[in-house]
């Protein structure tokens, strides 16, 4: 059964028992077998002459891994806290009932496995969930009915009835059900491209003048931290390397964010244009695209427009008739981890290893995949490349702001008419883009998902940009009815389940955050406990050693920033010294069940627990 | 490295001035010149790993790990500010509460670095809760006893047994608050070719890696840090350097 060496073994010579392709290896076991069983991480390891905790290592940090057996179906209900106000609780329940399994937990027929998952991208069309790799958007407890019987009865997933969605959704490689709700197109990304225009203009410069360009649109990373892409390429061409790398962030998981899900769908020739462009600029010949296991679902048609572009002489050898000029594109499959959007824990994923970051200095300009100078950018920026080099720098910079030129590409979501994906210059205001969106009512904005901040009516006047509210692009907006609270716990959840737990303040702190944020909820809280949370969470910012760790104070200190108010409405109110979080029942619970008799004290029943 | 022209570096920590060698660490520069900055992760012998991030230090204002930031001429390095003191203290403290440390019967007590590093920096009790969590003992090996109840997953025995024995003992398994040491074999220490006399058997800063039989051997007065707080050794090389 699951851990017939065979299987495992042939798995690994399709990937040329190469250890740097383990991920792609153990996404394969996991799909063949159900499980990464203890007997395949042996054979695994002995197939790639590497050892056994090595595997088991990458096998067991990415969640859509098992050691345990999963049901053929694993459906992954996604618990964002778009999700979650949108009727997630429903969902569940009624997959609770049709199945008679929590969550967790496989049915008996080892057919349905039930599981949460954070953010899929989906959050303007929620509640949504994962069967395998098919997605399914606003899902309804009825659908809830219709897909457990349809897949009991057929155990096939091509049997669901679903809707097709629009635009390259419903293409014949997809088939998704899954909507763009592309609302406002811009003038970038989403305008319409000839594929090889971009690419024809670049290879008539030459490199080094490439670079000048993108200098001089001043482009910034779109990922969120906006580092100047021209001065990224300088420094990975200028840096010694024997091969250098092209890489694409598509491992957009940013909570509340799915403006990368839309451009890979309709304008996924554009990156791979922008991919290319990068590679002749810094002297690269090889490229990867970390598209995020989520969004599984587009892998084949992805692979196809590479094949068409390859085909075009878009890609391979002599691209374009310039001689000497190759450059390919391969795509890695992530596994769920939301750390994999970290630029270093992604190339430690693309090397087949858990995702933990890297150490920096040396930054990936440097030494980067597997080593070599690297250049790192998200989806949009190579978008934007492709577009500047069409268009010359004074069509970008003459969009969006002074430190922000060209435009941005947002994902909204959460308590508005129109959720959905917007183009907009830089600097709007948060007004101005809560008016496109149909928020009438909204009491607080989450501005760059989990990581970044949430701000309240005072602060709406601000401008969306780097100088001044800094995103990758996720708008979730609040209305009067939700809890700010609720809200910042989700948030810290989050981050607890998705710290790799590599340094200390984020593999601890968050969970001491959340504890202590919990007792606020439960009106348990001290007023020493503010001062608690705003010191911890300082430290949790200042010592922690990624871009995770940096950001996952950001809820409770945004939250204490802007609706202070809020924590001092919850702080206890009798006045009691004690801790009243702490049930002495409960704490001697155990002991008295070693005793054998309860506490008289403490009202535990006999045998404990 | 011997032959080769080695560039001196000149900067500050705390205002005094500190020469080192191009390549080097704040950490290692500052230990050359006597200065301690305290630090669990980092082993000498072993590749910089910036895990514990209790040796954050500031350069030119902004927070780095120590261990793992290469020195460059010029550079302002911060390390004794109150704030730094408080930051590492609570750090400390995090890897406390976030396992389940018995100093009072643990054979490691008085040669614990973790301890050490806690009494020197004055801490008397965690701001943090205990988490008191369930881990494992893996008595499986003959000779060395792993109490994860005290691992503060610093990656020492990870990297000795790589770097140093040339094995695969040791590496890091699952993610985030279940992220822990695991081992190379199914079936626990035992079954993997760790032998006792590896570097990596003696490479643990706390009591999670334990040689068997050989626990309280040295009596109280006399263990490690009994006499000296942690630290002690690198501050007395001050005479040597200037």
């Amino acid at each position: 059964m699951a851990d017939n060496s065979d299987v495992s073994r042939q798995i690994c010579e399709k990937f040329g028992n190469d250890k740097g392709r383990l991920m792609d290896i153990l996404l394969s076991v996991q799909a063949e077998a159900g499980c990464i069983a203890s007997g395949a991480l042996d054979d695994i390891a002995k197939s790639l002459s590497i050892s056994r905790v090595e595997v088991e290592s990458a096998a067991t940090f990415y969640a859509f891994f098992s050691r345990e057996p999963r049901g053929r179906f694993v459906i992954r209900l996604c618990n964002d806290i778009i999700d979650q106000i949108k009727g997630m609780d429903r969902i569940a329940a009624a997959f609770r009932a049709e199945l008679g399994i929590d969550f967790g937990q496989t049915t008996a027929d080892g057919l349905f496995t039930l599981e949460y998952t954070p953010c899929i991208g989906m959050c303007d069309q929620a509640p949504a969930l994962l069967i395998n790799h098919k997605v399914v958007t606003r899902v309804s407890t009825d659908m809830v009915h219709e897909i457990v019987q349809t897949l009991r009865a057929t155990k096939n997933l091509e049997q669901l009835k679903l809707t097709l969605g629009d635009g390259n959704n419903g293409h014949p490689l997809v088939r998704s059900m899954v909507v763009n709700n592309l609302r406002e197109p811009g003038a970038v990304v989403f305008a319409p491209a000839t594929p090889g225009v971009a690419l024809q203009r670049a290879l008539s410069e030459q490199p080094v003048e490439l670079i000048k360009i993108v200098k001089a649109s001043r482009l910034r990373g779109r990922g969120g931290a906006g580092f100047p892409t021209g001065m990224k390429w300088e420094f990975t061409r200028g840096a010694a390397g024997e091969r250098k790398f092209v890489v694409c962030n598509a491992d957009e998981g940013e909570p509340g964010t799915f403006k990368d899900r839309v451009i890979l769908t309709e304008a996924a020739g554009l990156m791979f244009e922008g991919m290319t462009i990068a590679g002749y600029a810094i002297g690269a010949s090889e490229g990867i695209v970390y598209l995020r296991g989520e969004y599984a679902y587009l892998l084949q048609f992805l692979e196809e427009i590479l094949a068409k572009r390859r085909a075009a002489g878009l890609l391979g050898r002599d691209i374009l008739g310039k001689s000497g000029f190759k450059f390919d594109i391969r795509i890695q499959l992530g596994a769920g981890a939301y750390v994999c959007g970290e630029e270093t824990a992604l190339l430690s994923s693309c090397e087949g290893k858990a995702g933990d970051p890297k150490t920096r200095p040396p930054f990936p300009a440097q030494k980067g995949y597997l080593g070599m100078p690297t250049v790192i950018n998200n989806v949009e920026t190579y978008c934007a490349v492709a577009r500047i080099i069409e268009n010359g720098p004074g069509w970008f910079t003459s969009m969006g702001t002074p430190g922000s030129a060209g435009t941005k590409v947002f994902s909204v979501s959460g308590d508005c008419g129109s959720p959905g994906v917007y183009e907009l210059p830089f600097g709007i205001t948060v007004n101005d883009l809560l008016a496109r969106v149909g928020a009438t009512d909204a009491q607080a904005v989450q501005i760059g998902g989990a990581s970044g901040r949430m701000i309240g009516p005072a602060e709406f006047g601000r401008k969306l940009c780097f100088d001044d509210l800094a995103t990758g692009g996720s708008v979730m907006v609040f209305g009067a009815q939700r809890d700010v609270l609720a809200i910042a716990n989700a948030f810290m959840e989050f981050f607890v389940e998705e710290s790799c737990g590599y340094c200390t303040p984020c593999r601890v702190g968050t969970s001491l955050l959340r504890e202590r944020l919990g007792r606020f909820l439960a009106g348990n809280a001290d007023l020493a406990d503010i001062d608690y949370l705003e010191k911890t969470g300082k430290s949790v910012k200042t010592a922690s050693r990624c871009g995770l760790g940096q950001t996952a104070a950001n809820p409770v200190l945004g939250t204490i920033q802007s609706f202070r108010k809020e924590y001092e409405r919850r702080v206890k109110s009798n006045g009691s010294v004690f801790l009243s979080s702490f049930d002495p029942s409960k704490a001697v619970a155990v002991a008295a069940g070693m005793a054998g008799h309860g506490s008289q004290y403490f009202g535990t029943q006999k045998g404990g627990v | 490295m011997g032959d080769k022209v080695t560039f001196t570096v000149a900067f500050t920590i705390d205002g005094k001035d500190v020469q080192g060698e191009q390549g080097q660490t704040i950490l290692q520069a500052a230990a050359l010149s006597g200065i301690y900055i305290p630090h669990l992760c980092a082993m000498k012998g072993l590749t910089p790993w910036g895990s514990c991030r209790v040796c954050t230090v500031l350069v030119n204002g902004r927070p780095q790990a120590a261990c793992t930031m290469p020195i460059t001429d010029g550079m302002v390095v911060e390390s004794e500010t109150a704030e730094l003191k408080d930051l590492r203290s609570s750090l400390v403290e995090m890897l406390f509460v976030e396992g389940n440390h018995y100093c009072m019967f643990c054979e490691k007590s008085g040669n614990c670095e973790l301890q050490a590093t806690a009494y020197r920096m004055g801490i008397l009790s965690p701001r943090h809760h205990y988490m008191f969590p369930t881990r494992k003992v893996d008595a499986s090996h003959p000779d060395v006893m792993l109490d994860f109840n005290r691992c503060i997953l610093c990656a020492r025995c990870i990297r000795a047994s790589q770097e140093q024995d040339g094995k695969h003992v040791f590496q890091f398994i699952q993610r985030g608050a279940h992220k822990r040491i695991g081992v190379n074999a199914a079936n626990g220490a035992g079954g993997t070719n760790l032998s006792v006399t590896d570097k990596a058997a003696e490479s643990c800063p706390v009591g999670c890696i334990v040689k068997k039989r050989v626990g309280f051997a040295v009596p109280v007065g006399q263990r490690m840090y009994d006499q000296k707080p942690i630290g002690s050794e690198i501050e007395s090389r001050k005479a040597v350097t200037r």
